[in-house]
């Protein structure tokens, strides 16, 4: 807390400078490697590349969701609306696309530009009248579930023939292959990178989560990047919400319950400071293999029930916190 | 403008739409006794609104410290699967009860010792047990439903006491005591020392990591004693269900109370009326004939009208938009 250490300083660097800036992400690559390596000594099969594109293409729609985290968490706020943003975009165009025969990508871009645009009225609202985050988002997210479940409150199936070709679609890659959702995720990803580290907007987040205050001093557009994050973030929601409704095959407004938190979680363990201005969204691709493996371990050991998921998440979320507050001690 | 106690507007805001209800159904507000018991709506909606109530109870502190915590709902699965193990396994109430409210205060303390010990951002503390805590209700209950058939333990969510219903009546006993507790004793102001400045507080000599990490056992306490009353209301623990969504309404409860949720004063009347407002709300929408998943909708533009009209900025265009008038 706010008592400092004063051991830490004269503590000396035994690290290289950028490889001590980078250790949250070095440890979460280690995790994972240790997770998979254990895994794979353990089960017969698990160490593939069948298992490893699996990870792709089974957390393409959580992975995608964390990567809108990533930059809101980055400019210092939270969205707990994706879940539900997820669960409104795949009914939404699921009906459109069923029931009222709309071409599906006029349904997808409409998906889109209602999720972006329920990102920016969040973020409008947060940023004009200064008000917290975390209950906006909230407000957001019962609002996009309801609303969800008012078009259609069951599940409904979608058997257009560019869904068949989409599901249909393989790309191989030596001894196995790439599905859409799979090669989605990783534009997704690769797009995510390049904005969060290679653009004057992901540096504006930075600055913005790291002190507000001198963000908006040094004249950097804190409004507009505010509301721009919130809206990217709406887009990536319900464009998971999209990959969604191919990973399925059907609409269902109860989809992704509950995914804003293993969203917050893979943000976190990817060593992404919760309180904005650190991270990096590399860490976040380690944070969805993490999780993947972890679930696809609980598979393949067949006897470990599904609850054990949530309690290994939970004890990685709290090895990870520790060890950010370790760090930022050692550097005040 | 003269200043009017906080609870005031919640309070406005629950009559108008009990008026509203009673005015579109004219059997809103009738009582009738039946077996020596008291039934009807307003009945319904003080029993169901009671464990929100009582999770509002402890939010309340918790938010009034700046913090807000976000296990609660895993922390009544917990506790109502606990209860539910300790029943099952043929120990008697009081054991039971006093397990499952242990439960829910040692997660009390352990979200507490990462806040106010290691100073880990709340939201993101109390994350950690929202996240694992189902996990762990699940495994003490070997991932099934425990059907708990015992009378008493039934009679603490459905029973009535005078014609009164028990539950409600639990609850109003907690919150006098909590009043008590806080208002009759320096507690209440420390609290509040504590959320409006950290800093300030400790540097005035208050133990400010004691006082943070107590209003989050004590939030644990009323989730667990919350979590008790969901497994009795159904005679079950169902792990995956138990207290779905209990953090959000009980963070609802609070800030439609008039509790901010930067911290610093709070009024634990207003998260009461706070509850009922929520409540009457939902059961307004039953009526109404709204399918229960649908309802959220309602909520959601609550709060944001509730949270816009306690922005600073909001209340600073409003005031220039009556000045402008009257000039």
């Amino acid at each position: 807390m706010n008592r400092g250490t004063p051991g830490a300083a004269a503590r000396p660097a035994a690290l290289r400078p950028i490889l001590r800036r980078q250790l949250p992400l070095v440890a979460t690559a280690l995790i994972f490697a240790a997770l998979f390596g254990t895994a794979g000594w353990l089960y017969d099969g698990f160490f593939s590349v069948r298992v490893a594109t699996g990870l792709l293409a089974d957390n393409a729609f959580l992975g995608i969701t964390a990567v809108g985290m990533t930059l809101v968490i980055f400019s210092g706020g939270i969205d707990l609306s994706v879940g539900a943003v997820i669960g409104f975009t795949s009914i939404f165009t699921a009906t459109l696309v069923e029931k009222h025969g709309v071409a599906p990508g006029v349904a997808w871009l409409a998906a889109l530009a209602l999720g972006a645009a329920l990102g920016a009225g969040m973020g409008a609202l947060i940023h004009c009248f200064g008000l917290p985050p975390f209950l906006i988002t909230l407000a957001g997210m019962f609002l996009a579930r309801g609303v969800g479940f008012w078009i259609n409150q069951e599940s409904v199936g979608i058997t257009h023939h560019v869904y068949e070709r989409i599901s249909g679609f393989e790309l191989d890659v030596g001894p196995a292959f790439l599905t859409a959702n799979a090669l989605i995720f990783v534009a997704v990803i690769v797009a995510g990178y390049a904005v969060a580290h290679h653009t004057r907007f992901g540096r504006n987040l930075l600055a913005i989560g790291g002190n507000e205050q001198s963000a908006l001093l040094m004249g950097l557009p804190i409004g507009a990047a505010k509301i721009a994050v919130y809206a990217v973030n709406g887009f990536c929601a319900a464009l998971a919400g999209i990959v969604a409704t191919f990973y399925t095959g059907s609409g269902n407004p109860s989809m992704g319950v509950g995914l804003e938190l293993d969203s917050i979680a893979i943000v976190v363990i990817g060593g992404t400071l919760l309180t904005g201005g650190r991270g990096h969204m590399l860490g976040t691709f380690l944070g969805v293999l993490i999780f993947g493996t972890i679930q696809a371990a609980i598979l393949f050991d067949g006897r470990l029930s599904a609850w054990w998921m949530r309690i290994v998440v939970g004890a990685l979320l709290l090895v990870f916190i520790l060890l950010q507050r370790f760090f930022l001690r050692k550097k005040r | 403008m003269k200043a009017r106690a906080p609870v005031f507007w919640p309070l406005v805001g629950l009559a108008a739409l009990v008026l509203l209800n009673a005015a579109f159904d004219r059997g809103f507000l009738r009582l009738t006794l039946l077996h020596g018991h008291l039934f009807g709506v307003p009945v319904d909606i003080l029993t169901q609104g009671s464990r929100t109530m009582l999770v509002a109870l402890g939010m309340t502190l918790v938010i009034a410290t700046g913090g807000v915590d976000l296990s609660v709902g895993s922390v009544m699965a917990v506790a109502g699967a606990v209860s539910a193990v300790m029943l099952q396994g043929g120990h008697g109430l009081g054991l039971a009860l006093a397990a499952a409210v242990g439960a829910g205060l040692l997660a009390g303390g352990v979200n507490g010792t990462l806040v106010a010990r290691l100073g880990v951002q709340p939201i993101v503390a109390t994350l950690i047990l929202m996240v694992a805590g189902r996990g762990v209700a699940e495994l003490i209950v070997g991932g099934q439903v425990i059907i708990i058939a015992h009378d008493r333990f039934e009679f603490l969510a459905n029973g009535f006491l005078l014609a009164l219903p028990f539950a409600p009546l639990l609850v109003v006993a907690c919150y006098a005591a909590t009043h008590l507790l806080l208002r009759r004793t320096a507690l209440g102001l420390f609290i509040e020392a504590v959320g409006d400045n950290e800093t300030a507080s400790r540097f005035a000599g208050l133990a400010a990591a004691r006082i943070k990490a107590f209003a989050y056992i004590f939030c644990g306490g009323c989730a667990g004693l919350a979590g008790v009353l969901a497994a009795a209301n159904i005679r079950a623990a169902d792990a995956y269900r138990a207290g779905e969504n209990a953090e959000l309404d009980a963070i609802f409860a609070v800030v439609v109370g008039g509790t901010a949720l930067s911290g610093g004063r709070f009024t634990v009347l207003g998260s009461a009326v706070g509850a009922l407002l929520i409540q009457t709300l939902t059961t307004t929408m039953y009526n109404l004939g709204v399918p229960p998943a649908v309802a959220p909708v309602p909520k959601a533009l609550l709060i944001i009208g509730v949270t816009l009209l306690q922005s600073d900025r909001v209340g600073r265009w409003l005031g220039g938009l009556r000045r402008r008038a009257a000039a």
